[in-house]
């Protein structure tokens, strides 16, 4: 998986994926795990905000707002229980960096909770996993039953006199719960749908009740924070992006998979780790942070991948999933792919994302079989620009990002399906076994 | 005096809490914390809009009210358009609407769009079609031509097999459906009953009930109202007509006290359905489902269509038409006869409007010389007619009685004789409304919760029926000037409870309501319909007052001794002591003693009825006149409050008159026969004028008597209750149990005939008895009374007052007063025959 020996990766959350077990405890422990948390207890509340604050850490979510700045809107007036929920929801097409953490390190989330939770004041914490992935499920409740069992939750943790339980939370299946306010309603038992705001869940979230929602990733960049101390963390990045971020290489690369680096590392250099394209094929189209993040192409390889780079191009940093795709694949049927996922996954309550993907989808069908005329490649603009904005979450923004933006990059070969009277490639070209048929004769 | 620097205070304060905006470039300023799309509204802009309901929370579902925000009113714009809906108005904040802005123009065109993409095409056959907001508001908001289904690109719409049943009374079209969630923010916010709710997700979401669980609730059908689209419609209605061809007037309730507008859709002469008005006052937009949908029972084939007198040539005596001026002669000889033989007695019931209520009163006075009136259909006593007499007449919004307005803002709220949600269902919608807004308590006594009670998270003090005045006296010391006690009318039958009240009320300075069942009740009061009270609240015994009376009736004279009652006036025709009986529309089913009002009008030698329907009573009159439902005449109803509400006939219908008309021709006749004088007015608006002048008593009330509660019904009450607890040995006499009930909302009233739709939402009805008792008689029980004995299934209520059981007054048989037990009589309990051991 990761490549320590690199000069460019700088493996924290991934350095003991590799070691044997290295989900247990004790694998944790011996690297210095849970050492943080002593750390953490002996500075006040307040000064683990500010340390986070400092280090720069944005939510590795995909929006990327300032961590330790989410932390401090939470009211500690307010006499309500503070809640501090772990957003391990992972479901966006492309995206797959927190469920592989939560498989190879799920203490350092443990541990990553037990600070945030302290630093926010908060004696409950739930971590929300899609409901889809039990295997990790399973992992982290073990997880969690050993860190209880270890003493680092509970009661009195470490001798502190703070308190957590940590309650791990099986969502059932939905890619909206992954917006913040519909974790909360789903954890609540209810329908998952977004909630109005204001009210903010940092003043009313969980219970009405002042409550922190930060991604696994970010969470668990929070104890190497704590250990190594805030300029350690600022150390890397850029300017504005500060630290280290899981990029997972999907699609057609060499070696796929979880590369850790610093923020601002371009596609170039993390082709070069995973060994390039695959072998005798160019570089078409990629997601800089999943199927939401709007496309860009070989003309972006060295954009640097932090959060102003790549919004300085037009996309997202997003979650740093990196899909990458060669020149045998049709963007027109990836498009599509990704429009029936957002149709599928459409909660319902705001008429944009429920009608217009409906539409979408219908609408890229046709084009798709090559139906159609140029003048349907600007209505389809124009209906995503009627979803885009409209919509009461950003999962109708997401579902406009792949068409408009391959319409931007991919005109041509829109209409080349209208010409070719279909779609002018072979799927089968773009299959992982592509060329190694074998054949009846 | 001390009015003036409170509201000097509240002037200032609103003054500062004012917010200037900019709305397509018009200034306004509107009270911090208006939603955009509502101070639109103050500068004559309309916002197209779904999802939006002043009445509802905001929700911000169907994005189609989107303007732009070029200033939040903090000098920077919002990158997108925002929702009107969901968006508070902030000082100095710059709104521009799709009137001047092209960028909220164009989403809105958008959303439009979108929303109609899966709604089918069917206008010309959905009801909502001609009043539909999708409907108008894709007119004026939207696109002339689709992109979705033209030549080109033909889409493929989302459809669903037709309409589901949510309910017996409402039906659901899912493809018109566009998700705006009014309907389910309805049924949980306001109503509190949430068996609709959103299932499925994207555009296969829809509104769905549990399959075991309809969704029955009270006030149902306004979610079919305020449906922006033809999804929800009514069993009763659907298909029925066309906005377009229908009339709407505005009405009056008559199912209750509530004084509810209610908005009545008529073609051709027929009422086609019924809608809630919007009167912020008294009902704001809600109705209940009794006033929506019970209004068939006015085009049966029973009702009464013309005069009817007996035959005298028929040997069998039968009824036969008459003409008017028949009919009044015949009525005017009998009634003469009548009054020489004793006098005549007249009940009036409470469905009456004030105008056809004085008439009566004046009827009653000047053509019989009598005070021999009264309204009460039901179990009544001289403590309420005092009570009414000095605590209720002549109170109203105007002099300071407790209004609708008052229940939101009250600490607490006392019910006491009164299950709101079933008796007075708009009372318990904005007591709903006052509980979740989270400033009133209300304390119910009661004999156990009910389901209105969990709505209202009211605290139940259980009461064993005839325990209220003890139960009174004990919440002395809880109450004060910022509480409200409403009284039911059922305390009538529990002696010395409406002393208790008026004592606590006195005591603490809560203040006190009384809430009649009926539409007519508080009017009749008014109107004189008692035997101790002249029109206005003027006392009968009040020399000044009957001179007053009489004077402005131009009469010498007035009867002087105060009346009999209802059942003053049964007992006396059963005895043969008064000679004849006007009587409108009474049911004696309702009365204290069904079989002794049957027997009185039977016994009585001349009988005049008046009612809208045939019924057992028209049978045995000598003289029956039809009499105008509400939607055929003007009217007026006092409510609870003693707000009056006035209508104007919604129907004209030639052989349908007030009954003031047909008093009025009796009245002339007795003249003209030497008997009496004449009413003096013909019509409602002349009855009006006359009332007007005659106006209200400013003279001394009536006073107040005192009736302290029998100590022998509380000790006995004691001994039973601790007979039970201590799990003595069954005995006949622990099997001795109180009889508590009230009349369900939907029951077997008579005025709910002829839709079967709304009688299938009703309650099943069931005897609500203690755990123990369900242990010991239960799945089935018969309970016994002096007056006969029913079996129900029963239920089971924790928190049962001791040695109490509950059942409804009117949902089986003939109802609990003729088939179980007299007013305040024990039942005894006992498993039903053949259906436990």
């Amino acid at each position: 998986m990761t490549e320590s020996t690199h000069g460019a990766l700088t493996p924290v959350l991934t350095d003991t994926w590799d070691a044997e077990q290295g989900w247990k405890l004790d694998t944790y422990a011996a690297k210095g795990g849970y050492d943080a948390l002593d750390t953490a207890f002996a500075m006040r509340p307040d000064d683990v905000i500010t340390a986070v604050k400092d280090s720069g850490l944005r939510g590795r979510g995909g929006a990327g707002f300032p961590t330790g700045m989410k932390w401090s809107f939470i009211p500690q007036d307010n006499p309500k229980p503070k809640y501090l929920v772990v957003n391990a929801d992972e479901s966006e097409p492309g995206t797959c960096k927190d469920i592989p953490l939560m498989m190879g390190n799920p203490h350092v989330l443990v541990e990553g909770v037990i600070i945030s939770s302290y630093a926010i004041r908060a004696n409950k914490a739930f971590i929300y996993i899609r409901g889809e992935v039990v295997h990790v499920i399973r992992r982290v409740q073990a997880a969690v039953a050993e860190a209880y069992a270890a003493g680092h939750l509970g009661k009195d943790i470490h001798g502190s006199g703070y308190d957590l339980d940590v309650v791990v939370h099986a969502g059932a299946g939905a890619y909206i719960c992954g917006e913040e306010t519909a974790l909360l309603e789903g954890l609540e038992g209810r329908r998952g749908q977004p909630r109005l705001r204001p009210p903010f869940p940092a003043v009313a979230g969980l219970y009405a009740s002042p409550t922190v929602i930060n991604n696994v990733e970010s969470i668990a960049s929070v104890p190497a924070i704590i250990r190594n101390g805030a300029d350690w963390f600022a150390s890397m990045g850029t300017e504005k992006s500060k630290g280290h971020g899981i990029f997972s290489l999907s699609g057609h690369v060499e070696r796929p998979g979880q590369y850790e680096a610093p923020l601002g590392i371009t596609l170039a250099e993390l082709l070069d780790l995973a060994g390039g394209i695959r072998q005798g094929h160019q570089l078409k189209f990629w997601t800089p942070g999943g199927s939401s993040t709007p496309l860009l192409t070989a003309d972006h390889l060295d954009v640097p991948l932090d959060f102003e780079g790549v919004g300085g191009v037009g996309s997202m940093l997003g979650t740093r999933a990196l899909q990458i795709f060669d020149e045998t694949v049709c963007v027109v049927r990836a498009v599509l792919r990704w429009t029936e996922f957002y149709k599928h996954e459409s909660c319902g309550k705001c008429t944009p994302c429920r009608e217009g993907t409906w539409w979408l989808v219908q609408a890229l069908t046709r084009l798709e079989n090559g139906q159609g005329s140029e003048a349907d490649l600007d209505q389809l603009l124009d209906q995503c620009d009627n979803i885009l904005g409209r919509s009461f979450c950003a999962l109708g923004d997401g579902a406009t990002s792949p068409i408009s933006s391959s319409i931007q990059h991919f005109r041509d070969e829109y209409l080349a399906h209208l010409s070719h009277g279909g779609c002018p490639f072979d799927p089968a070209r773009s299959t992982a076994w592509a060329g190694q048929e074998v054949t009846a004769s | 005096m001390t009015t003036t620097p409170e509201r000097t205070a509240t002037g200032a304060v609103e003054k500062t809490d004012l917010v200037t905006v900019t709305i397509d470039g018009v200034q306004v300023s509107v009270p911090k914390d208006t939603l955009v799309i509502r101070a639109a509204e103050q500068v004559g802009v309309q916002v197209p809009r779904f999802c939006d309901h002043p009445l509802l929370a905001p929700v911000g579902a169907c994005r189609q009210c989107l303007v732009d925000v070029p200033d939040a009113g903090n000098g920077r714009g919002f990158p997108k358009p925002q929702a009107s809906c969901t968006l508070p108005v902030a000082e100095g904040m710059v709104v521009n609407t799709q009137v001047t802005s092209p960028v909220a123009d164009k989403a809105q065109q958008g959303v439009m769009e979108l929303l109609l993409i899966n709604h089918p095409l069917d206008c010309p056959v959905c009801d909502k079609g001609g009043e539909c907001p999708l409907q108008n508001q894709a007119m004026s908001n939207g696109r002339g031509e689709s992109r979705f289904s033209d030549d080109r690109n033909r889409g493929v719409k989302r459809t669903f097999p037709k309409p589901i049943n949510l309910s017996p009374t409402v039906l659901l079209d899912r493809e018109r459906c566009i998700v705006c969630q009014r309907c389910t923010r309805f049924a949980e916010e306001i109503a509190g009953d949430p068996f609709i709710a959103l299932v499925e997700r994207g555009a296969q979401q829809q509104i769905g009930i549990a399959e075991d669980a309809p969704f029955l609730s009270y006030f149902s059908g306004n979610v079919i109202q305020i449906c922006p689209v033809g999804a929800l419609t009514s069993e009763r209605y659907r298909f029925r007509s066309r906005p377009f061809d229908l009339v709407s007037s505005p009405g009056i309730t008559e199912h209750d006290a509530s004084g509810a507008a209610i908005r009545v859709d008529h073609r051709r002469g027929a009422v086609m359905r019924r809608q809630a008005g919007d009167d912020p006052a008294v009902n704001e937009e809600w109705i209940t489902d009794k006033d929506r949908f019970a209004f068939t029972y006015a085009q049966g084939d029973d009702r009464l269509a013309y005069p009817q007198v007996r035959d005298q040539d028929d040997p069998a005596g039968r009824l036969r038409p008459a003409s008017w001026p028949e009919a009044f002669a015949v009525a005017a000889r009998g009634l003469a006869a009548a009054r020489a033989a004793g006098g005549v007695g007249v009940l009036t019931g409470g469905r009456l409007s004030v105008e056809d209520a004085y008439a009566y009163a004046k009827f009653a006075r000047v053509a019989l010389g009598t005070n021999d009136i009264d309204f009460r259909a039901r179990p009544h006593s001289a403590e309420e007619t005092a009570f009414l007499g000095s605590r209720v007449a002549l109170t109203g919004p105007a002099s300071g009685a407790v209004t609708y307005g008052d229940l939101e803002t009250a600490s607490t709220v006392v019910l006491v004789g009164l299950e709101v949600e079933d008796e007075a269902g708009t009372i318990f919608l904005r007591l709903r409304k006052s509980v979740l807004a989270g400033g009133t308590e209300v304390v119910a006594l009661a004999p156990f919760t009910t389901r209105g009670m969990e709505k209202l998270s009211a605290r139940l003090v259980a009461t064993a029926p005839g325990a209220e005045p003890a139960a009174l006296a004990g919440l002395s010391g809880e109450l004060d000037a910022t509480s409200v006690i409403l009284v039911g009318e059922r305390l009538a039958a529990v002696p010395g409870a409406l002393t208790a009240a008026a004592s606590l009320a006195d005591a603490t300075g809560a203040r006190l309501a009384w809430v009649p069942r009926r539409a007519g009740d508080r009017g009749a009061v008014e109107a004189g319909c008692l035997p101790t009270l002249l029109p206005g609240g003027r006392p009968v015994a009040d020399p000044g007052a009957r001179v007053d009376t009489a004077t402005a009736w131009g009469v010498d004279h007035l009867p002087e001794t105060e009346g009999r009652d209802a059942d003053a006036i049964v007992a006396a025709l059963v005895a043969g002591e008064l000679g004849g009986l006007v009587v409108a529309g009474v049911d004696p089913a309702d009365t204290t003693d069904p079989a002794a009002t049957r027997a009185a009008v039977e016994a009585a030698g001349f009988v005049v009825a008046f009612d809208l329907r045939r019924t057992a009573v028209t049978d045995r009159a000598d003289v029956v006149f039809p009499v105008a439902p509400t939607s055929d005449k003007a009217g007026t109803f006092v409510n609870w409050e003693g707000r009056v509400r006035s209508w104007e006939a919604a129907l004209h219908n030639p052989s349908s008159l007030p009954e003031l008309r047909a008093l009025s021709g009796i009245a002339d006749e007795l003249a003209a026969l030497g008997q009496g004088s004449r009413l003096g007015f013909r019509t409602v608006a002349e009855a009006r004028a006359e009332m007007a002048q005659l106006g209200p008593w400013d003279g001394e009330r009536l006073p107040l008597v005192e009736v302290r509660a029998p100590a022998s019904l509380e000790t006995e009450g004691e001994s039973e209750v601790s007979r039970l607890v201590a799990g003595a040995p069954r005995t006949s006499t622990t099997d001795t149990r109180l009889l508590s009930s009230w009349k369900l909302l939907l029951d077997n009233g008579v005025m709910q005939d002829g839709d079967k739709y709304l009688k299938a939402t009703a309650r099943i009805p069931v005897a609500v008895v203690s755990p123990a008792d369900f242990d010991a008689f239960g799945p089935t029980v018969t309970l016994t009374g002096d007056r006969g004995s029913i079996t129900l299934a029963a239920e089971i209520a924790d928190d049962l007052a001791p040695g109490v059981v509950w059942v409804p007054a009117n949902s089986v048989g003939g109802g609990i007063l003729a088939d179980l037990a007299s007013p305040g009589s024990p039942v005894t309990i006992s498993g039903a025959e053949g259906v436990h051991g």
